[in-house]
């Protein structure tokens, strides 16, 4: 506005105001979120849960979740803050439980983004920056993984590696780069070889500082949007493993409570159920709207 | 259009090797070895020793991929550890009550899904579609696991509207058992597939020629059901096809909630009998239907657009 009124007035504008500066894609797409109530509202659930999962991960909170508070299967009552969800078959806090289960669903959807965002970027920058064989061998590696249902391979990894926490992390990381990969590499084709990248090059520098340097920066908000998606399967997929028993042994999760839930729901214990619904059901949400947000905030083809 | 067909045929085979390859990797080299766990602690060198003879784990690591190489081409799995019975048999076994679950869910599913979208779309931006939209979000973002569960306990053990599971061999008996599975698989997947039609569906609203169409006066209901329509068949076919290997499997969780022995419950069985050599056989078979599912795909663009060059 500035600069426009500037000329209108006819003042010379070198004196008045600075070069107006660009707004980088960062700066713009972090505008368009703080715009978008809905998505800070995602942001703020996803934060909370965060908060939740490091609170009783350090035993702030919900701690400890196997002590035995009451009788068995005493329903939700507002006597203390251990019993607004009621007790499961043990007589321990259903509430805590569904916390501590947002503990392992948080930390298997990190972990996961952590082993897979690394793979994924790097063979499908390499696959798109060199092209030819190299290309030729990252495209037949993916389509081939994708090619293995995501539930099918999930199940025999975990199953091959071995029931456990630290086996779903490896299990979900394997498998879940590949659609990053997908779009890394298109963007790379697209990009290595603009007016910039070819600069660069005959400036001396070297593979890795284009890919890297150079290339990287401006495709990386792909991984933003490519991560909440990323992390939204990775706890739908934990729910499911843990559910089969391939997943968390020994410790609550909400795969393992709805799998309780099977039995007691002819009783009429309806609580467990509930608790490990509603909670997934709030951080899928986010994560499902956020990833809208931040697409439509990141991606300059939408942009309208 | 015969060249292409073959060219994409002989595409196949290395993904398909590949696929082999993976799964051969992830059990055979990876995963330890099965004898320890069928026999148990107390097992003596000697049987040991004979039950990897009689699985050929004592074998060097090609021949044992050859060979499962050759199961995977004569479709021959060898026999389950758990039941004992022929894995190729069991497959075909399954196959009956897995398609006559899917079949109809997923008729319905993309039929309802299909119209509502459209119906959306054309009514985009007022508030059918966006209540329509807030109803997809919402119902993507609970837990199938909860569908089947609450489903299953107002429907049938509340309610009594259905039997709460079961399976009948004989045709209209069987109705009774599927008709709750199907209604929730179709809930389930309603959220989902309204809003991919829907974007779908509208990423041909803004298109230069819709704008020629209205400009030759064109009335709107018949620019939406002539031009738009047809030209968001690429993409609704596309979904249509890509889904239908992955009915195989059944919405394998379905299935075992609800006793009917499909593959999807073939699956789950052995998931909990440790029963390697079928899940080794049901992952390698889905994701051969898959290549083929994709192939069918690609051919079927080239008949529905014009536009998509046989390359």
């Amino acid at each position: 506005m500035t600069t426009q009124a500037a000329v209108v007035e006819g003042v010379n504008m070198e004196q008045t105001t600075p070069t107006p500066q660009g707004r980088s894609l960062w700066n713009d797409a972090l505008i368009r979120i703080k715009r978008d109530r809905v998505a800070l509202f995602c942001l703020g659930i996803v934060l909370l849960y965060a908060v939740v999962a490091l609170l009783t991960q350090l035993g702030v909170l919900a701690s400890p979740w196997d002590k035995v508070i009451g009788e068995a299967y005493q329903a939700p009552s507002f006597q203390s803050p251990e019993f607004y969800l009621g007790t499961d078959l043990f007589g321990r806090s259903v509430l805590y439980k569904v916390l501590h289960g947002t503990r392992i669903a948080m930390s298997v959807g990190l972990m996961s983004s952590l082993l897979s965002v690394p793979i994924g970027v790097l063979l499908g920058a390499v696959a798109g920056y060199f092209g030819g064989w190299v290309d030729e061998c990252v495209v037949w590696f993916y389509t081939t993984l994708s090619s293995i249902p995501n539930i099918m391979l999930l199940i025999a990894v975990t199953f091959v590696l071995g029931k456990g926490l630290g086996a779903m992390y490896v299990a979900l990381g394997i498998t879940a780069w590949v659609s990053l990969a997908r779009v890394i590499r298109g963007e790379f084709i697209k990009h290595k070889s603009r007016d910039y990248v070819i600069a660069a090059e005959s400036l001396g520098a070297t593979h890795k500082s284009r890919i890297f340097k150079h290339i990287l920066p401006n495709v990386s908000h792909f991984i933003i949007i490519n991560l909440s998606i990323q992390f939204m399967s990775a706890i739908k997929a934990e729910v499911i493993l843990s559910f089969l028993g391939l997943g968390v042994q020994g410790q609550p999760s909400w795969g393992v409570m709805i799998d309780d839930a099977k039995l007691e729901l002819s009783r009429g214990v309806w609580w467990q159920l509930a608790g490990a619904t509603i909670a997934m059901f709030f951080i899928v949400l986010a994560f499902n709207l956020l990833g809208d947000s931040l697409r439509d905030a990141l991606d300059p083809k939408i942009k309208q | 259009m015969i060249a292409y067909i073959i060219r994409r045929l002989l595409n196949t085979i290395p993904i398909i090797f590949g696929v082999t390859l993976i799964v051969f990797i992830l059990f055979n080299l990876v995963g330890g070895d099965p004898t320890y766990q069928m026999l148990g602690r107390h097992a003596n060198a000697q049987q040991i020793a004979e039950l990897r003879h009689e699985y050929g784990f004592d074998q060097p690591k090609y021949i044992q991929f050859f060979s499962y190489l050759k199961q995977v081409l004569t479709f021959d799995y060898g026999r389950s550890y758990a039941t004992k019975q022929p894995i190729s048999q069991m497959i075909l076994d399954g196959m009956g009550p897995s398609l006559s679950l899917m079949i109809p869910s997923f008729l319905l599913t993309t039929i309802l899904s299909v119209s509502i979208g459209l119906m959306v779309a054309y009514f985009r931006g007022r508030w059918i579609d966006r209540l329509t939209v807030i109803f997809c979000v919402l119902g993507m973002s609970l837990p199938m696991l909860a569908y089947i569960l609450f489903g299953q306990y107002f429907l049938a053990f509340k309610w009594g509207m259905f039997p709460i599971s079961g399976y009948d061999t004989q045709w209209p008996d069987r109705m009774q058992y599927l008709l709750m599975p199907m209604f929730i698989f179709v809930a389930v997947s309603l959220g989902y597939d309204v809003r991919f039609y829907r974007t779908a569906i509208l990423e041909e609203v803004n298109q230069d020629y819709v704008r020629t169409a209205r400009a030759k006066g064109l009335s709107e209901p018949r620019i939406f059901f002539k031009h738009v329509l047809k030209n968001s068949m690429v993409p609704i076919l596309t979904n249509i096809v890509i889904e239908i290997p992955l009915l195989i499997l059944g919405a394998f969780l379905l299935e075992s909630f609800f006793g009917i022995p499909g593959l999807g419950s073939i699956t789950i069985d052995a998931v909990h009998n440790s029963d390697f050599p079928v899940i080794k056989a049901m992952t390698t078979l889905v994701a051969i239907l898959y290549v083929f599912g994709n192939l069918a795909t690609d051919i079927l663009y080239t008949l529905v657009d014009p536009r998509v060059s046989l390359k």
